[in-house]
């Protein structure tokens, strides 16, 4: 299962390095909702609660796009029937899928993240660097595991691109819950008390189930 | 794909009749038994309608994920009719529940809407997400594939109540500690009256639920039999066996 699942995920990469159409778009509409926050809430600076609430909202949203992308190039051609001729376990699609979408969003926040400090941010991003990497990354596990999941639920959906943000962002407003009440106290010039542990400890839990839930339930989309 | 077709009628009176007479009983309860609460007044009657609907609200959507995964085992397509009939009257049944919180808040409360209630905002969340079945369900054209889709759909989602209303229940209690649920500590005669209103809840699902799937049911079947009949010989010539006459009075 993980040699094909590896083989799906070089090709998504190799298409991605070549025509560049997720990462790019991902990164740059969430400069754009930037910018729009700073208009938006007129403010030159944010911090706190509402500072990872601009973030974590920002990068959801740009989720949405990155998934609505995700079995774009299956689609075109209708190269799924390829895969699906192929003697590999449906299984493999699914965790190639979660896996590039993974590293995409990894990509978008070594972009979006920097840039927010910039542009948004008022007390900088100092010292909390491991929390935020270990936040960052348990929440991507997150947002890519559902974000695969409702990408192959939407993939035969005649009106795709609006089923998808309204199915994918109801289902992630538990990762912007504990995301955002987790990063909040590491964007604030005075770092409180925070509950790190217990988010961490939710996101994972909430991961390793819809991981394993979409593993489960995956082949049912691609039986045919 | 197996379709069978269980007489879902059979004992629809019975329970039609049950919870008429259970619903009579609450309402009776409600009104004449149960005590005036000592601050909140008349309002607070509303409860037991807000959270016996609430409660087979959420049992609905997680019933629906049950049967999806029953769909997705056995290959059987009533089950998905099943689920889809139990997840359409959650929906319904939870536009009733954000109603009622609504105007229970703004009496007790004053605003229409209180985001500290965790119940009420994992309740609206889940409420959004359900939202989408439908039209994610016929947004796919074939019949088959859209029966699987929409399983999928309802096991991820029956999955999602409980997390969802665990992350809700701890954002809240970091800004409002909360001592015990509401209906924790119920004097006797409240809590009877709450039971019954929640024995009333339930069996008017279950009579929907029985009526719907009856008369889906039904309707499929002539479907099936109007198909023949247009596909049989023009009249003279009889079909090979006359259909069997279908158990509805």
């Amino acid at each position: 299962m993980i040699r094909p699942a590896l083989a799906i995920l070089r090709k998504d990469l190799r298409l991605e390095l070549r025509t560049r159409e997720s990462v790019p778009a991902m990164a740059l509409f969430s400069l754009t909702v930037f910018v729009l926050f700073h208009f938006g809430l007129h403010r030159d600076s944010v911090e706190g609660a509402m500072a990872s609430g601009v973030l974590w909202v920002t990068l959801l949203l740009a989720t949405v796009l990155g998934v609505n992308r995700l079995f774009a190039s299956e689609r075109e051609g209708r190269a799924l029937d390829g895969i699906l001729l192929a003697p590999i376990d449906r299984t493999a699609v699914y965790l190639a899928k979660a896996a590039g979408l993974f590293l995409y969003l990894v990509l978008l926040e070594l972009v979006a993240v920097p840039a927010f400090a910039i542009l948004l941010l008022g007390p900088g991003l100092g010292g909390a660097f491991p929390e935020l990497i270990a936040i960052v990354l348990l929440a991507d596990l997150g947002l890519a595991g559902v974000g695969a999941l409702v990408s192959g639920l939407a993939a035969e959906a005649r009106a795709r691109d609006v089923v998808v943000p309204l199915l994918l962002l109801p289902l992630l407003v538990p990762v912007l819950i504990a995301a955002a009440r987790a990063t909040e106290p590491f964007l604030t010039s005075h770092p409180g008390p925070h509950q790190l542990a217990k988010w961490l400890g939710f996101l994972g839990v909430y991961d390793t189930v819809f991981l394993l839930l979409a593993v489960a339930v995956f082949d049912y989309l691609l039986e045919d | 794909m197996r379709t069978s077709s269980p007489l879902y009628g059979k004992g629809l009176r019975t329970l039609a009749i049950a919870t008429a007479l259970t619903l009579t009983a609450a309402g009776v309860l409600i009104f004449f038994y149960a005590p005036l609460d000592a601050d909140q007044g008349v309002i607070q009657k509303i409860f037991y309608v807000h959270v016996p609907l609430a409660i087979v609200a959420l049992c609905g959507f997680v019933a629906g994920g049950l049967m999806a995964i029953q769909h997705l085992r056995t290959g059987d397509r009533s089950w998905d009719m099943r689920s889809y009939v139990a997840i359409h009257l959650s929906i319904i049944f939870g536009v009733g529940v954000l109603i009622t919180g609504s105007i229970w808040a703004k009496r007790s409360w004053g605003h229409w809407w209180v985001w500290d209630e965790p119940v009420l905002v994992s309740f609206l969340i889940v409420f959004l997400l359900y939202c989408c079945y439908q039209p994610l369900r016929f947004a796919i054209a074939d019949r088959e594939r859209q029966a699987r889709y929409a399983s999928v759909f309802a096991i991820a989602a029956g999955a999602f109540v409980p997390i969802n209303f665990v992350a809700v229940r701890m954002a809240v209690q970091e800004v409002h500690p909360r001592v015990l649920s509401r209906t924790g500590n119920l004097p006797g005669d409240m809590q009877l009256t709450f039971l019954v209103a929640l024995a009333g809840a339930v069996l008017l699902f279950l009579t929907l639920w029985k009526l719907e799937l009856t008369s889906k049911n039904a309707s499929e079947q002539l479907g099936r039999l109007r198909a023949r009949l247009e596909a049989a010989p023009p009249s003279g010539a009889a079909p090979e066996a006359p259909p069997a006459p279908v158990g509805v009075s």
